[in-house]
């Protein structure tokens, strides 16, 4: 489903990532985990799209796609969907309003009739109920005023109804209490299939315990530098990032 | 002082004036010759230059001559599902014959009301503009609303405006709110080609012993129109003022709105909203005095400028030393989607009591890419993202606005823009 080649990508000028390599199939769960500044979130980024960041070397195909010649907006319409790490505040917009704009955007790309209000509504009340979400908050302008953890089920609810292919969570657990973490993480399950795949960017092992990966990657100064199952995850909580580091460190060295 | 004071073409204003209020006229025009057109330099008027733009776009500085309308042209003009009753003029003409009045509403000509009040509002001296109108204006209407009456549905005042000669015209309109009274008016300021013209208007306002009176301006005229608009408002205790000044087009537009709080308890809620294209300017100056203790001015202004288009925005808060217990607050915020577009905004508060509570804020910015980015990454184009962005931003005025009718038409308006370059 996602083929990513080689690719290298910086912002003004320092370069982040320094060739990533990765294959995602469909129905896999892939956790990308690394230290700080180790280029997670710059990968989630750039396959959202975000335009501060300079490809610089390599491709990246989606369902046969070049997903990189693509606009944010059509990428999110061939189906990508990145949950923000720090989801936007925008004032006057409601999440009602702006989702039934971008719903009914993707399904006319898709060559599907627009929803009609009344269809809207029950879609929206169907997924609402999967993160366990106030319909009050999405009649409020969206995010504004939202906790950390409401904003977050608001991005897992953006995904519902959006129902992407491929899902890239950008720590999506950060700044979430334990009870927010089980609904963000049980609505995420609910929505796994045989045919999507989902890529979740975390610091930590926790969420793991909830979404569980089919393979697990350590990002370190801008590549992978250690692919395995989820136990690697669990080795990391144990052990930290600083072994990893001190491995490639000596190699590079060398 | 600028030298068109002294040009031929201001004196034939004064020549063209009729003989009523003689000595209304006199005093205006000394004031005006005390006064002057306002020169580069004056403080009052520093970042738009009135004389030099009358000066170039006016061919023919003599009063326009009232034109014909026709009732299907207030028909069309007239916002869809507008409910209440609509005044028409003609170049600051009243026309009778298409306008009705409505229960608790009496209109009469300001020729026809003895001892006219005109002026004591908005008076000649504190604006070389106020003083000019004073001095040219034909007629104009008197507005008058019953004491302990509450018209529900607003009073639409459709001006119809049309110069070929480039000529001026100089609406003046008084309106008085009897206590207790309660009504809403819309001025409507309407082009019928694309042909300059200078509008010189004053609109004086008297709110009564807790009156409720609402003033909506939109100004939509061609992008030929210079025009100053001076709205002067007293109101005395418990009563409420709320305006919106919403401009959308002109060449250079200048809004003079000042707001007399006399009684206590009295509060006034002024907004306005500026989207501007092309090479329009708009400028907006606002000055509330609070004279008295325990009132309370609440003042939001919001603009949006592209392509070379220019804002001002200036607010003034006085507060006396006596108006102890006084609540002001005034923000403005600005958004700038090009490099070329420019915003002036000063906000001045001026404060002697002790015991108030005023804040005022200002902002400048370009539109949130973040945001920008966050809707794109949602599936939404970038045209219709930034759209939903820039109108989330005026809506915060727009929601001031209780009239669906009128409301509706702006966004309507706004909409038709947003899927062009902005």
């Amino acid at each position: 489903m996602l083929s990513i080649k080689n690719l290298h990508a910086s912002i003004e000028g320092t370069p982040i990532l320094r060739g990533i390599n990765l294959e995602v199939k469909a129905g896999e769960v892939h956790a990308i985990m690394g230290p700080n500044g180790s280029g997670k979130s710059t990968l989630a980024s750039v396959l959202a799209g975000r335009e501060e960041y300079e490809v610089t070397e390599g491709e990246v195909f989606f369902q046969g796609k070049e997903l990189l010649s693509l606009s944010p907006e059509d990428r999110a319409r061939e189906g990508v969907f990145l949950a923000f790490q720090y989801p936007i505040e925008i004032p006057g917009v409601s999440t009602t309003n702006f989702l039934r704009t971008a719903l009914n955007q993707v399904r006319q790309y898709r060559g599907q009739e627009p929803l009609d209000a009344v269809k809207f509504l029950s879609l929206m009340k169907e997924k609402m109920a999967l993160v366990e979400i106030d319909q009050k908050l999405l009649s409020r302008s969206l995010n504004e005023g939202f906790s950390g953890g409401e904003k977050k089920r608001n991005e897992i609810f953006q995904m519902a109804m959006l129902n992407p292919v491929l899902s890239i969570l950008d720590e999506t657990d950060s700044g979430l209490d334990i009870d927010a973490l089980r609904i963000v993480s049980n609505g995420v399950n609910k929505l796994k299939s045989d045919t999507t795949a989902t890529i979740v960017v975390t610091h930590y092992q926790r969420l793991l315990d909830y979404i569980v990966p089919d393979f697990v990657h350590v990002l370190y100064k801008g590549r992978i530098v250690k692919s395995g199952t989820k136990e690697l995850a669990l080795e990391l909580e144990e052990k930290g990032y600083d072994w990893i580091k001190e491995e490639v460190d000596s190699t590079a060295t060398v | 002082m600028s030298t068109l004071t002294q040009h031929e073409l201001v004196l034939g204003l004064f020549e063209a004036a009729p003989a009523t209020f003689l000595s209304l006229r006199q005093l205006g025009k000394e004031s005006f010759y005390a006064q002057g057109m306002p020169a580069l330099k004056s403080e009052e008027y520093k970042f738009t230059p009135l004389a030099k733009k009358l000066e170039s776009s006016l061919t023919d500085f003599f009063p326009a001559n009232p034109i014909k309308i026709s009732a299907e042209q207030v028909k069309s003009a007239v916002f869809t599902g507008f409910e209440g009753v609509v005044l028409v003029f003609s170049n600051g003409k009243y026309l009778p014959e298409l306008s009705k009045s409505t229960e608790g509403l009496t209109v009469n000509l300001l020729s026809e009301i003895e001892n006219t009040p005109l002026g004591s509002i908005a008076k000649a001296d504190k604006d070389p503009f106020t003083a000019l109108n004073q001095a040219t204006f034909t007629d104009g209407l008197h507005l008058s609303i019953d004491s302990k009456k509450s018209i529900e549905s607003p009073i639409l005042l459709l001006q119809f405006h049309q110069a070929q000669g480039g000529q001026v015209i100089s609406p003046r309109i008084w309106i008085e709110a009897g206590d207790f009274s309660k009504a809403t008016f819309i001025d409507y300021q309407v082009s019928l080609d694309a042909a300059p013209y200078f509008v010189n208007k004053v609109v004086e306002i008297k709110g009564g012993v807790h009156a409720n009176i609402t003033y909506h301006s939109l100004q939509e005229e061609s992008n030929h129109v210079i025009e100053v608009s001076n709205v002067v408002t007293n109101i005395y205790q418990d009563a409420q003022f709320n305006s919106t000044q919403i401009t959308l087009s002109g060449d250079m537009v200048r809004n003079n709105l000042t707001l007399n709080l006399l009684g206590s308890n009295s509060v006034g809620n002024m907004y306005g909203l500026y989207l501007l294209q092309g090479k329009t300017h708009v400028d907006n100056h606002t000055n509330v005095d609070h004279t008295i203790p325990h009132a309370e001015s609440n003042e939001l202004y919001k603009g949006i400028m592209a392509d070379q288009s220019r804002g001002v925005f200036n607010g003034k808060i006085f507060v006396r030393q006596i108006a102890q217990k006084t609540n002001a607050f005034q923000q403005n915020n600005n958004i700038l989607l090009s490099e070329d577009a420019i915003i002036n905004t000063k906000p001045q508060l001026e404060i002697w009591a002790d015991d108030v509570k005023c804040s005022h804020g200002c902002t400048v910015g370009q539109l949130d890419e973040e945001a920008l980015f966050y809707l794109q990454a949602r599936g939404i184009d970038k045209i219709t993202a930034k759209g939903l962005l820039l109108y989330a931003f005026a809506g915060e005025v727009l929601d001031k606005i209780e009239d669906d009718s009128l409301r509706n038409y702006i966004v309507n308006q706004i909409q038709k823009r947003l899927g062009s370059n902005f």
